[in-house]
């Protein structure tokens, strides 16, 4: 909401610079987001007049003028045919800067001539579209004063952020009544704004214009009152510079009343041009399959939920958001018919949305008019369109009933402070409600204003009390402490992701955030996701993701486009998938991305080793752990998914069924759908898969080490080609529980000695004796355990 | 010179003169081996009288024992000689360098909100989470927004298609973290404290907005909560995040739906190598959003507004973030960006803590 300070003070009586008035609309919640004085862009255009005018010696249409610009008498180059002595017009200096171009202006040579500044067009100067020629000042202007003091434009334009709330506030009059009600000056009475007397009803001999309303719920009043024989020309230069210093471009005499109206008074009105008009005007819902074409030139399809204005015709209005173009008034008009309705403001808020179409009237009425400014509205406009444009009114049609009724209710002064934290006395509480149009009883009722639809109850009369006394006055108070230090809060969830961040960025890899959202293929190739968005900002930003991988991967390849060698990539997010319930069911995940090199080529192998699927459980294998896992017990079963090599990957399950953790190599057409080269490896820990620890207290077990020493004992087996090492290393440590404390391999040899489809696996098997030390019958006799063992899976002992 | 002492000097050259572990060990041998000079005297005490034995034996023992000790001692000195030469020999450039370990790093979101969730901690908030694609009930409705309410216009919804509608609510992606007030408030009883980090999305793309953000929510709800308890809430909790004590905060009214009256918190800031510096008061900027929670709310969630009143608050994470460490590109946080990880991100022992500072 734009509006200039003299334009506010039409309406407040008030000594305050800008500052002051800056100052206390931000304090009072009217918060302003800029403040811009066209003066301070003109500062160095200066009042001139042209003493002389030749023709330029190597130039047909450019004259050599000399200026005076208040000081010396100044050689200027001019190309403008309207340039001649004896006139007065605007100079700009060398150093000065032109609006319309930002060009600083030079002392320079034009076709060998010196020029030492420019007189200005009401373009350059941005002050309206002429450029036909050089400004002309009548014969009175002060020559060498600066031209925008001379012309009233030193005057700011405050930009205000209007929240939804205050549908007062969208209009000049309401922000002075604020104002006036913190204390910054007086609000003038509206009649002597206007210089109208609104008591007595400004009412023609003509009859009443045939309206009326059909949709009560959409339109509950529509008033009306035509004016006949008006001449459309401009309006008034001071309604025209008024709009113009808030960016508005003047039209005409009766469509710039409307629209200085909708910004002085917050009071959207429409005019209708009467020729265009057939039988009366209805507000009706429209039919489906009507269209309209708008002021803006847009054709708009229309539905039955939709409040218009029409006549027997056709539809003339998509009421209270904009007019149609058939009807709009032009130069030609002579006979008009003003709308002064009230539009309900769900209604217009529905149609505006399904329409996506915003405009200063649907501002207003979607916030809330002041549904008790109808019959003045009214008067105020037609008195304008008679003064402006002539012509003589009509009587008024008033149809229906604006929603009036006063909201009253209690309230209890001591309410501010319980709330509000201050403490403001009861009296100064009624001065500031009543400054603010509230009426109060002795009693503590209270009565709201008919422009203030946003105060419900006490809650609100606490807001306005201490939003006008100041913020500034709100006291911090301490929450009350709960005894001794601060408790843990963290859940076991939150501490468990917590603890998985770590490890990772501990282990070297890198955190990113990726979106939430995905492409539908990257969804599709990595599950499907079942969230997808009905208005995308994007294709690439729709699907809710169903996996942490495809964000990485995409970051992976963006990091090796950008020439990096080596990417370790996490992220710790949710999938988002539906409930049995078909709410959203979001599960706690943790991805990893291996892309690259694991090591870069070094002295001391000369070699660069690329990342395997081995890096990759070693990761999931970490972060399980970090989480608490006991991850020696987990099973390594197949089905990691379509988007992992087949085989080089594998899951991580605490039994067959629960999936803690997936890894492997990606498979390569999903690399290669992301871009990227070469071998790149994954995992993903699904946190929320994760049992929770209970909460068993601090104490640990007793520490116990065994007094006797372990002994190992190694061992090499034939298996068939295919046989999971794992299996083995289970079945050896199954073979005698008391005995063998740990299994592992290492060794895996094929080839030289080792017949085709077969590998040699080498096993250490730890055991640890616990009364006495093993004699050798009894260490034949584990040997003989773990042989049978191993020879069940089909293994044989190497000799 | 007795035998044994012609015998002895002649024996302490030859080991002198051993340049080898090899002849020292001959030299050895030819002394205390089986058949060796020291070993052949050794025998002959055997058939030695007493009288003689007393002696002679002290004398032959004699020559044993420093024969015995010359050889330990030339034998170190042949080893540490030794030593020496194959040490010289294994002598490596340890300029070289050693094998690069690669270095993590967490996310400043996530560092941050581990910050705040300490810094709230020792206020008393615990941290509650809520669902990213909520039903429009709780998004909006139960936080006195209807739907034709034009503060919705202000949020830029993503939507998703009316199919995956729930009990007759649109599913929306969640717009601000506040519907997480409702549903700690639907599910449990106050005095509530809780501050609910998390991701959030608007329609919104250009060079300071993101269409998927991260913002916290803060509310208390208990018995004669006050606007003074709030400004006295964020003020501390400024101070504690930015580690500043001249932090100062503007308050101007504003409107929210959900709080009544609605308090917008500028911070102010002093302006230091051209970059704002959080702290002093040369300007202001616009941090946070707060109110008294709405009676509607309250009573839309089943409590008693007469009896519970409190206040909430919320702000990005994100441009907490910036503002305390500098950067000042949105977008470049969901790049994953290696260098800007690299750069921007922190090290995995940087646990925020309240004795060792929340601010690394």
């Amino acid at each position: 909401m734009k509006f200039s300070l003299s334009w506010l003070k039409e309406h407040l009586d008030t000594d305050a610079d800008m500052q002051a008035v800056a100052d206390c609309l931000n304090r009072i919640g009217l918060e302003v987001e800029g403040i811009e004085n066209p003066a301070e862009a003109l500062s160095a255009f200066r009042i001139a007049k042209v003493i002389s005018a030749a023709l330029h010696p190597q130039a047909d249409k450019l004259q050599v003028l000399s200026v005076d610009a208040g000081g010396a008498p100044l050689q200027v180059v001019c190309g403008a045919p309207n340039a001649r002595a004896g006139m007065l017009g605007v100079f700009g200096p060398a150093g000065a800067i032109v609006p319309a171009n930002g060009m600083v202006l030079k002392v320079a040579a034009i076709r060998g001539v010196e020029s030492n500044g420019m007189m200005c067009s009401i373009a350059e100067l941005e002050l309206g579209d002429d450029h036909d020629g050089i400004i002309e000042l009548p014969d009175d202007a002060p020559v060498g004063q600066v031209y925008a003091d001379w012309a009233g434009l030193d005057d700011p334009v405050i930009d205000v952020s209007i929240t939804p709330n205050r549908q007062d506030c969208m209009g000049v009059r309401g922000i002075a009544r604020d104002l006036a009600a913190a204390g910054l000056g007086t609000l003038k009475p509206l009649g002597e704004v206007y210089k109208i007397n609104l008591s007595a009803p400004l009412e023609g001999n003509d009859p009443a214009p045939n309206v009326r309303t059909d949709d009560e719920a959409g339109c509950p009043a529509f008033y009306a009152q035509s004016v006949s024989g008006v001449r459309n020309g401009e309006a008034p230069e001071w309604m025209r510079a008024k709009l113009k210093a808030i960016g508005q471009k003047p039209i005409s005499a009766l469509v710039d009343i409307t629209n200085f109206l909708s910004i002085d008074l917050g009071r959207p009105l429409h005019v209708y041009d009467r020729a265009k008009l057939h039988g009366a005007l209805v507000a009706r819902k429209a039919k489906d399959g009507e269209e309209i074409v708008a002021l803006n030139g847009k054709t708009y399809a229309l539905d039955a939920s939709m409040t218009v204005i029409a006549d027997d015709a056709m539809v003339h209005d998509i009421g209270g958001i904009m007019g149609g173009e058939h009807s709009g008034v032009s130069e030609d008009t002579t006979d008009v018919l003003i709308e002064c309705a009230f539009f309900d403001p769900e209604h217009i808020a529905r149609t505006g949305q399904k329409l996506g179409l915003t405009s200063d009237a649907r501002q207003r009425f979607e916030r809330g008019v002041d549904p008790a400014f109808l019959d003045d509205g009214l008067a105020i406009a037609t008195k304008l369109v008679l003064d402006l444009t002539g012509g003589k009114a009509s009587a008024v049609t008033r149809v229906g009933q604006a929603p009036v009724t006063p909201r009253i209710f209690a309230y209890d002064t001591d309410y501010c402070s319980h709330l509000g934290g201050v403490d403001v006395a009861p009296e100064e509480q009624r001065n500031i409600l009543e400054r603010l149009g509230f009426s109060v009883t002795a009693d503590w009722h209270i009565t709201v204003p008919s422009w203030r639809r946003d105060v419900d109850g006490p809650a609100d009369i606490v807001e306005e009390v201490v939003r006008i006394i100041g913020l500034d006055n709100v006291m911090s108070v301490p929450l009350p402490r709960a005894d001794g230090v601060a408790k843990p809060t963290a859940t076991p969830a939150q501490s468990l992701e917590r603890k998985v961040r770590r490890a990772a960025a501990a282990r070297g890899l890198n955190e990113a955030i990726n979106w939430s959202f995905l492409p539908q293929k990257a969804a599709d190739a990595f599950g499907g996701g079942t969230w997808s968005l009905a208005n995308p900002i994007s294709e690439d930003m729709k699907v809710m993701r169903p996996s942490l991988l495809p964000g990485l991967l995409s970051a992976a390849q963006r990091n090796m486009d950008r020439g990096a060698s080596s990417v370790r990539l996490f992220e710790i997010g949710r999938r988002y998938f539906v409930g049995a319930d078909g709410a959203s069911d979001e599960r706690a995940t943790a991805g990893i991305v291996l892309a690259g090199e694991r090591s870069a080529r070094n002295w001391a192998t000369g070699k660069a080793e690329r990342f395997d699927a081995f890096d990759a459980k070693a990761e999931a294998i970490a972060l399980l752990k970090a989480a608490g896992v006991a991850t020696d017990s987990l099973l390594v079963m197949d089905d990691a998914g379509a988007h992992y090599h087949p085989g080089q990957s594998a899951t991580l399950r605490m039994g067959p069924k629960n999936i803690l953790a997936a890894f492997g190599t990606l498979h390569p057409a999903t690399a290669k759908a992301f871009d990227l080269d070469g071998t790149v490896v994954a995992a993903e820990i699904f946190l929320d898969a994760i049992p929770l620890k209970k909460a068993s207290g601090f104490m640990r077990p007793a520490f116990t080490p065994p007094a006797l020493q372990a002994v190992t004992r190694d061992f090499a087996f034939l298996v068939a080609e295919g046989t999971p090492a794992n299996d083995l290393l289970r079945a050896i440590k199954g073979s005698d529980k008391d005995n063998i404390v740990a299994v592992r391999l290492f060794d895996r040899f094929a080839g030289q000695g080792v017949s085709e489809g077969q590998v040699s696996l080498a096993v250490e098997v730890t055991l640890q004796p616990t009364e006495k030390s093993y004699s050798d019958d009894e260490l034949k006799a584990i040997s003989d355990k773990v042989i049978a063992a191993a020879t069940k899976l089909g293994a044989v002992l190497r000799g | 010179m007795s035998d044994i002492e012609t015998l002895q000097t002649e024996l302490i050259t030859a080991i002198d003169s051993a340049s080898t572990l090899e002849a020292l060990e001959a030299v050895r041998v030819s002394a205390l081996g089986k058949q060796g000079s020291v070993s052949a005297l050794l025998k002959t005490m055997g058939g030695m009288s007493p009288e003689e034995r007393q002696t002679q034996g002290p004398i032959i023992n004699g020559l044993r024992e420093s024969i015995t000790s010359a050889l330990a001692a030339k034998k170190a000195e042949l080893e540490t000689a030794e030593l020496n030469r194959r040490l010289a020999t294994e002598r490596i450039d340890m300029t070289l360098p050693a094998p690069d370990a690669p270095r993590g790093t967490i996310h400043p979101v996530s560092q941050v909100m581990d910050e705040l969730a300490e810094i709230f901690a020792d206020m008393g908030f615990a941290v509650a989470e809520g669902p990213e694609i909520e039903d429009d009930w709780h998004n909006f409705t139960a936080l006195n927004i209807p739907e034709t309410h034009p503060a919705r216009a202000m949020h830029d919804t993503f939507y998703f298609p009316d199919d995956m509608a729930r009990d007759g609510q649109k599913m929306v992606l969640r717009t601000h973290t506040s519907p997480v007030q409702i549903r700690t408030m639907t599910s449990q009883e106050p005095p509530i404290r809780i501050i609910a980090p998390g991701r959030v999305y608007r329609s919104d793309s250009d060079a300071t907005h993101t269409p998927m953000f991260h913002q916290i929510e803060g509310l208390v709800i208990d018995k004669g909560i006050h606007l003074g308890h709030l400004k006295w809430t964020l003020e501390t909790f400024l101070k504690a995040y930015f580690e500043r004590e001249d932090v100062v905060l503007r308050l101007r009214p504003s409107y929210f739906p959900f709080t009544e009256p609605s308090v917008e918190v500028d911070v102010g800031y002093s302006v230091i190598n051209g970059k704002r510096v959080i702290g002093g008061a040369e300007g202001w900027m616009e941090v946070l959003g707060s109110g008294m929670v709405h009676r509607k709310v309250i009573e839309a969630c089943g409590l008693d507004p007469d009896v519970w009143q409190g206040f909430a608050f919320g702000t990005g994470v994100d441009r907490l973030a910036m503002l305390k460490y500098g950067m000042d590109d949105l977008r470049a946080f969901f790049d994953g960006d290696n260098r800007w990880l690299q750069h921007y991100g922190f090290n995995a022992l940087d646990v925020p803590t309240l004795s060792g500072g929340v601010g690394a």
